[in-house]
Order: structure tokens, then C-alpha cells, then sequence
């Protein structure tokens, strides 16, 4: 195994297309977990923790740019959290402080798990994910680079490198189910948002389909919502919960959400 | 490997396997079994330290993460043979089981009062949540990180 530390982002996307079977690590959150238990004996891994251009975050023509190595702290603390609450709140359920300073939103989008509690409030803002690699860079909508249970749009050779949202200022929540407040992987979560000038709600479900998933309505359907969401999701029984409890579970947290949107 | 990196405000040469976590080099390569080795996953705490001043599991850091970097453990908190105000406090209120997680809440405990020096109850449910004891000793524990915060 080899260490490859860049310190540009030029840098790492030059490893990337010599070595397109390095792994990317930041946080580590993910990646350290498969080396520690030998799950996983990569050739090279990419750390990106030198990389300053993945770093924070920045205002852009109206919109805001996340860099792929914006912590969850960081997506917790002001001004942030105001023009993206609803990112703030599942940034919040993440795992425990020292999680926290360590995931990030990059993060979340290379290992596409399901449970990503970053993806949901990132759908329902519409976010586009910035990709890079030495052939140029690209963007896509977060709901066409998710692919599949821990599958994204990624070419071998290129690296998250932001994601991009306009905040639309309009009342939202995330809500997440598990067993305790710290330290859960979502049995489901939601994230929901009431659009009064697009007549709209959309809401995305998470840990309830193969990747986090985007429901639409217009405003006027509110009443049959909670059902939409319901009948949206593809749930499985495993370990954590049962495919019938998690369609329960979105029922509430709709109708839960919706209230608490359409009060604001 | 070789990385160089500060532990404790002392500089640190070590040789490491690429793969191994900054938990292991601290223990096995620098002799400093202060930050505990449990779950490897995040989920404990108890490997809980401080990498460039910000709280880490040591266990989700890459050692060679770690290169050119300052990283503080449990044996760093004191000063000399004065103990931190939150060890005293631990010892004060016996907040002390077996004693295996200690060193993580501890590490974990003077990162809080760092950010928030009286914290709410709620803040010190929070900035805790990460570290287990599984003697479930934590209504001594609470009471020693109050009593170092009055």
C-alpha cells in the first residue's frame, strides 16, 4: 500500500488518472473503518487533507459552493447553517463531535450510502455536485450522481470536488429515526421543504431505497403527502428495521415535517 | 513509512505501515497507550484526541494523515505534575470505573470546556454522546465535568 498526499487539487488529479484505483480519504470516517477491520487493502490512497481548495465554503453568484471537504461541524456553525437549516439539522444527527469534525460532505457523496444524512437536504435544495478529473470538470444534479447503494457518477479518475446549491430560503426540516440521538446510521430520515412561491413541498427520503430519493408535490396535495412519501420509498428488513416500519416511520415524519414547514 | 508530526509539543519521528490509523502509531510506535483502543470504528470515543486543536477519534485518522501535523493525547494534558482541571475533577468526584474510557471523556471533557466553559446540560449530553462507558458510570462523569465548569 501506498500513501499519495498532493498538496493542489492539480496534484491529486494527476494521481488520480496514473492511479485510477487510488481511494480517496479525508475524514477517514468510512475509509478507516475498512482498513482497520481488513475489509479493504487499497493499492494507494489518496489523503486529501492537504488540499486547501476542498476546504470550506464560499458565496457564488447568489448560490453557495461547498467544498467536498466542508466538515458536518462546519455545516453546523452560522452563517451557514441559516442559508441551509435544513443541512444544519442532519449535520447535527451525525454521529458524535469528533465525527462531526472529521466527515464531510464530500464524503457522504463518494461512499453513496443511502443513509448519507447529508443527501436528503441536499436534494430537496436542488444541489448540483462539481466532479473533476485531468479531462475537465463537470456538474451534475446530486439525483443523477447517485446511482445505487453505494454507487455514484464518479469516472475512475475523478475526484467530489463541491457541491453547489442556491438556498432557497424557504421553511425546511431534516428528521432522522433511530435508536438514540448520537452515533446512528438513519433506520429512515427526511429531509422536507414547503415551496409557497413555486406552490410546491419536496422532500427526499433517506435509508429507505437504494440511494436518497427526491418526492414532489404541489402544494395543494399536501393532505395526500405523507401517502406519496410513503408509497415513494422501496424499503428493505435488515438488521436495523423492518421495510413496513420504515414506510410507518416516513408517514409521521411527512406529516411531522410538513406541519412544522407550513407553520414557519 | 516515515512520517515526523508534534505529539504533545514534542517532535515525533516514526516508521509506519501506510495503512495503519494514527491510534496505532500513537500506542505501538510512540509509547503512548494513554488513548485506548476499542471499537476501531468511531464509536467509542475512548482513542479520543486532539489533531491540529480539533477532537478526533484517533482511530479514523490515517497515521500518515498525521505527517507535519500537532496532535495533544490524554498524557499531554497535564502540566508538568499538575493535573488538568478536569482530571482533578474527575478524581474529585470519583468519576472512575474501570477506567478504560476515562482517557477518551477526559480528552473529550477539556475540548467542551475549551469551547464552552459553562456549558448547558444539554451541551455536555452532546459533546459526551461520543464516548461510551460501559461500566455506565456517567452520572459521576457529568458531575465532575460540572463541578470543573462552576
Amino acid at each position: 500500500m501506498e500513501v499519495l498526499t498532493p498538496r493542489t487539487l492539480d496534484e491529486a488529479l494527476g494521481i488520480m488518472a496514473d492511479a485510477p484505483g487510488a481511494v480517496p480519504i479525508q475524514g477517514g470516517t468510512d475509509v478507516m473503518v475498512e482498513l482497520n477491520f481488513d475489509r479493504a487493502r487499497p493499492e494507494a490512497l489518496l489523503n486529501l487533507n492537504e488540499v486547501a481548495e476542498l476546504r470550506g465554503w464560499s458565496r457564488e453568484n447568489g448560490g453557495v459552493r461547498l467544498g467536498a471537504a466542508l466538515t458536518y461541524t462546519e455545516a453546523m456553525a452560522a452563517p451557514l447553517a441559516a442559508l441551509l437549516p435544513a443541512l444544519a439539522e442532519a449535520a447535527r444527527t451525525v454521529g458524535s463531535p469528533q465525527i462531526r469534525n472529521r466527515g464531510t460532505i464530500g464524503g457522504n457523496l463518494g461512499t453513496a450510502s443511502p443513509a448519507g444524512d447529508a443527501l436528503p437536504p441536499l436534494l430537496v435544495e436542488g444541489a448540483e455536485v462539481e466532479v473533476a478529473s485531468v479531462r475537465g470538470a463537470r456538474r451534475l444534479p446530486l439525483a443523477e450522481f447517485l446511482l445505487g447503494v453505494k454507487r455514484n457518477a464518479l469516472e475512475p479518475d475523478e475526484l467530489v470536488v463541491a457541491v453547489h446549491v442556491a438556498p432557497s430560503g424557504r421553511p425546511q426540516t431534516f428528521m432522522k429515526v433511530g435508536p438514540r440521538n448520537a452515533m446512528v446510521i438513519a433506520l429512515v430520515s427526511l429531509a422536507i421543504l414547503a415551496d409557497r412561491e413555486r406552490g410546491e413541498i419536496r422532500a427526499a427520503i433517506g435509508s429507505a431505497a437504494p440511494v436518497a430519493t427526491l418526492v414532489t408535490a404541489p402544494l395543494a396535495a399536501a393532505a395526500g403527502f405523507p401517502e406519496l412519501v410513503a408509497a415513494t420509498a422501496s424499503p428493505i428488513d435488515d438488521v436495523r428495521g423492518t421495510a413496513e416500519y420504515r414506510r410507518h416511520a416516513l408517514r409521521v415524519l411527512a406529516a411531522r415535517g410538513l406541519e412544522r414547514c407550513l407553520a414557519a | 513509512m516515515k512520517i515526523s508530526l508534534t505529539v504533545n509539543g514534542e517532535r515525533r519521528d516514526a516508521d509506519v505501515w501506510e495503512g495503519e490509523s494514527l491510534l496505532y502509531v500513537l500506542r505501538e510506535r510512540l509509547g503512548l497507550p494513554g488513548s485506548k483502543n476499542a471499537c476501531e470504528q468511531g464509536e467509542c470515543g475512548s482513542c479520543s484526541v486532539f489533531l491540529d486543536g480539533v477532537l478526533v477519534c484517533a482511530c479514523l485518522v490515517l497515521g500518515a494523515q498525521a505527517d507535519g501535523h500537532d496532535v495533544v493525547t490524554v498524557e499531554g494534558l497535564a502540566d508538568g505534575d499538575e493535573l488538568h482541571a478536569i482530571q482533578e475533577a474527575f478524581v474529585a468526584a470519583g468519576a472512575v470505573q474501570c477506567g478504560f474510557c476515562t482517557p477518551g471523556l477526559v480528552v473529550a471533557a477539556a475540548d467542551l470546556l475549551r469551547r464552552s466553559p459553562q456549558p448547558s446540560e444539554d451541551e455536555l449530553r452532546e459533546a459526551l454522546s461520543g464516548n461510551l462507558c460501559r461500566c455506565t458510570g456517567y452520572q459521576k462523569i457529568f458531575d465532575a465535568v460540572r463541578s470543573a465548569a462552576g
